[in-house]
């Protein structure tokens, strides 16, 4: 590559993201961008996500016009030193352009193995995606209720440098076996153990969301030997209340706008939930035994409308360093829960955002899981 | 997970129900795979495009059975078994050979609910292939949704890819109410991902396959694809499109189908059946009567001409939509100024 002249490529947001939509420009050519900035929203399949540059420098040009779709990897935009003259801008585009299709004419390589695999535990079939390596401790992330590993889609290449991150579905959800057992956090949490086992992790950071921030507590409570350290996002398990609208509307809803509805409770900013994003999520409700699944979990962990676990001991006498992490207009589980915990518990409560901050505000939630697993716990 | 061909999904779809349900039956001609025809080899064939083999090998001749060249005895039996408890899947092979057995459909299947105040039950199936392209000639090669589409009791099924095939064959199947499911022929060997586990796409909503701001494009079955690449090739010229697949004709996802042309204010239908009382002239009817007000561009059709399909190669692909006369649709819907009248 030229050394003056940086390409912005169309960025990977996701696992299955294969292409993007530029939903608009926020910045024209001729503007001098600093790195981190907000450059340009990106519109996949699943949701739409503003892009940061990568760089500091002159925009010079829109490459992808607004409203046009491009793989990824394929180039948006240029920025480039004013002293770059327009002909070597044009030359540069026209070089990029003819690798990058040649390049698309290859076979599959390290980007194609990239991806989830079914892996048999126990009684369970799991989909499993496990990125990354390094000495770093590993990284486990843990859904919520009738999610999948894509609800990481934003977090999990992201912490996935200099440590294995591993995600998946649990049982009865996304493409995951639909045995739910008793439906109970430590049936969810005696799944993960297996896991832990089967991948010969002796020792994890986990990271949980909403129910799999319940199921990591309970895993903490029953294996502590096995967590390193525990981020909570909006766990469940620290208070009786639950929004049943959400969870009894989300096992209900089989069509895409009754899903989108019950979608919007998990963030603050509603226009992120599209009909692509509720149409993903009905592909794997419409697996056979799914519904019954999620049902059988709601009646185990929410019985009479309420919060069955009482989790907040678990905490408190929690030898291992604790993070939390909590939207603070969240709909699902009210964030007045993470109050009264104990003085160790480090906690970050995020305004203007809802129930899925790793959703809603990725990169604020991996500078803080960077910083928390990275560092503080490192140290600690 | 894993990839599979609109042939695979379908069969799939088949096998799943039968070992769920042992009501579920097939019949039809040669879905047994020529037992009785001159090779006497059973499951040999599978049907005439292979789609059903396999099946009689698994379920036996109880429940896979090969029928005379009679459409309107197995038809008109099929009918008698779905209101007397079975399930059948009947395969009419080329949906062109409705004519032999309409009365079966059009007069009893679709009307027993009705005219036995509701308690009669017909959970009938009937498979067809249908469509163009595939040099079969004009008895071999209608889109005869639009006939279905017409009478009232029938469900009417289209699916567009492998994984809508087999999520919608299996709604089909546990539908209580006789469902007409047509296969585009050309399609048998298109691939992509498609759940191992069995999954039940409902009928009667549509599938936006692509969101865009400026022109609405509703598709029906393979028209889907060339309306999704007619979309991306717009959209590098800035031209953002909505593509809808509405999965069925009856029930109609008019809902949808409003709402997005409210949203772009363009209409373009693609529907690769005849272009007299078919499904765009039922859409564009639809949207000038409910959405008139939303419209800023007349509604533009891409259909075939009045004619039988083509033999010829050159003729037939002349006669089809194509991802070309899409394009052009959409950018002459884009380019249309309404002129002020003085």
């Amino acid at each position: 590559m030229t050394p003056d002249i940086t390409p912005i490529t169309m960025p990977k947001f996701g696992l299955a993201m294969t292409e993007g939509k530029i939903a608009g420009w926020l910045v024209e050519p001729g503007t001098e961008v600093t790195t981190g900035e907000e450059l340009v929203d990106i519109e996949t399949s699943k949701i739409t996500n503003t892009f940061e540059s990568p760089v500091a420098g002159l925009l010079r040009r829109h490459v992808a016009a607004n409203g046009e779709m491009l793989p990824v990897g394929a180039l948006i935009g240029i920025v480039a030193d004013a002293a770059v003259a327009d002909a070597d801008i044009e030359a540069f585009i026209t070089r990029f352009q003819a690798d990058f299709a040649a390049s698309s004419d290859t076979p599959d390589g390290a980007e194609a193995a990239d991806e989830p695999v079914m892996i048999q535990v126990g009684n369970h079939s799991l989909r499993v995606h496990d990125r990354g390596a390094g000495d770093g401790t590993p990284l486990v992330l843990i859904h919520g209720f009738g999610g999948d590993l894509k609800n990481w889609m934003l977090n999990h290449a992201a912490l996935a440098h200099g440590r294995r991150v591993i995600a998946f579905d649990l049982p009865g959800h996304g493409g995951s076996s639909k045995d739910v057992g008793p439906g109970t956090l430590a049936f969810f949490a005696d799944v993960t153990a297996q896991l832990l086992a089967h991948l010969d992790l002796p020792r994890v950071h986990v990271m949980g969301h909403s129910l799999g921030g319940g199921i990591a507590l309970t895993l903490a409570r029953t294996q502590p030997a096995k967590v390193a350290s525990l981020t909570l996002i909006a766990p469940a398990g620290l208070g009786p209340q639950i929004n049943m609208d959400f969870i009894t509307g989300f096992i209900e809803a089989d069509r895409v706008r009754s899903v989108q509805d019950v979608l919007k409770y998990l963030v603050h900013d509603k226009a992120l939930i599209g009909r692509r994003m509720a149409d993903d999520v009905l592909r794997y409700k419409r697996l056979d035994g799914a519904e019954a699944a999620l049902r059988k979990v709601a009646e185990a962990c929410f019985p009479g409308g309420k919060q069955g676990d009482d989790l907040r001991p678990v905490i408190a006498g929690a030898d291992m360093p604790v993070t939390l992490i909590w939207g603070q207009a969240d709909e699902i589980l009210p964030v007045a829960q993470a109050d009264g915990l104990p003085g160790s518990v480090t906690r970050h409560i995020l305004p203007a955002i809802g129930h899925m901050p790793q959703l809603e505000i990725a990169s604020a939630v991996n500078n803080v899981v960077e910083a928390f697993i990275g560092h503080e716990v490192a140290t600690a | 997970m894993s990839k599979k061909s609109f042939r695979q999904a379908i069969n799939e779809a088949l096998r799943q129900e039968m070992r769920r349900d042992p009501t579920v039956i097939l019949m039809g001609e040669d879905v047994a795979g020529g037992r009785g025809g001159s090779a006497g080899t059973a499951d040999a064939w599978g049907g005439v495009l292979g789609v059903t083999k396999g099946l009689y090998e698994e379920f036996g001749e109880t429940r896979v059975l090969d029928t005379p060249i009679t459409e309107a005895s197995y038809i008109g039996a099929a009918a008698g078994a779905a209101v007397t408890g079975l399930r059948p899947v009947a395969e009419l092979m080329f949906v062109d050979f409705v004519g032999c057995c309409l009365d079966q459909i059009m007069n009893q299947a679709a009307k027993f609910r009705y005219m036995f105040g509701g308690k009669a039950r017909t959970p009938l199936v009937i498979r067809a292939m249908y469509g163009a392209g595939f040099n079969a000639a004009a008895q071999h090669s209608q889109a005869l949704y639009p006939l279905f589409t017409h009478i009232p009791g029938l469900k009417v099924v289209i699916p567009s890819s492998p994984y809508e095939a087999k999520g919608l064959l299996i709604s089909a199947i546990r539908d209580d109410d006789p469902v007409i499911f047509l296969e585009n022929k050309v399609m048998y060997d298109v691939e992509e991902d498609v759940p191992d586990e069995p999954y039940a796409i409902p009928l009667g909503e549509a599938n936006l396959t692509r969101e865009g701001d400026d022109v609405t494009i509703v598709a029906f079955g393979r028209m889907v694809g060339m309306a999704n690449e007619a979309a991306d090739r717009l959209a590098k010229k800035g031209i953002s499109c909505t593509v809808i697949d509405p999965r069925t004709t009856s029930p109609l996802d008019s809902e949808t189908i409003l709402e997005c042309v409210a949203d772009t204010g363009r209409l373009v239908i693609v529907d690769e059946s005849s272009p007299r009382c078919n499904m765009a002239t039922d859409i564009a009817a639809l949207v000038a009567e409910e959405a008139f007000d939303a419209l800023r561009a007349p509604i533009r059709r891409v259909v075939p001409p009045h004619t039988p399909v083509p033999f010829a190669t050159v003729l037939e692909t002349l006669y089809m939509p194509s991802v070309e006369k899409i394009e052009a649709a959409v950018t002459a819907t884009m380019n249309h100024r309404v002129t002020e009248k003085v």
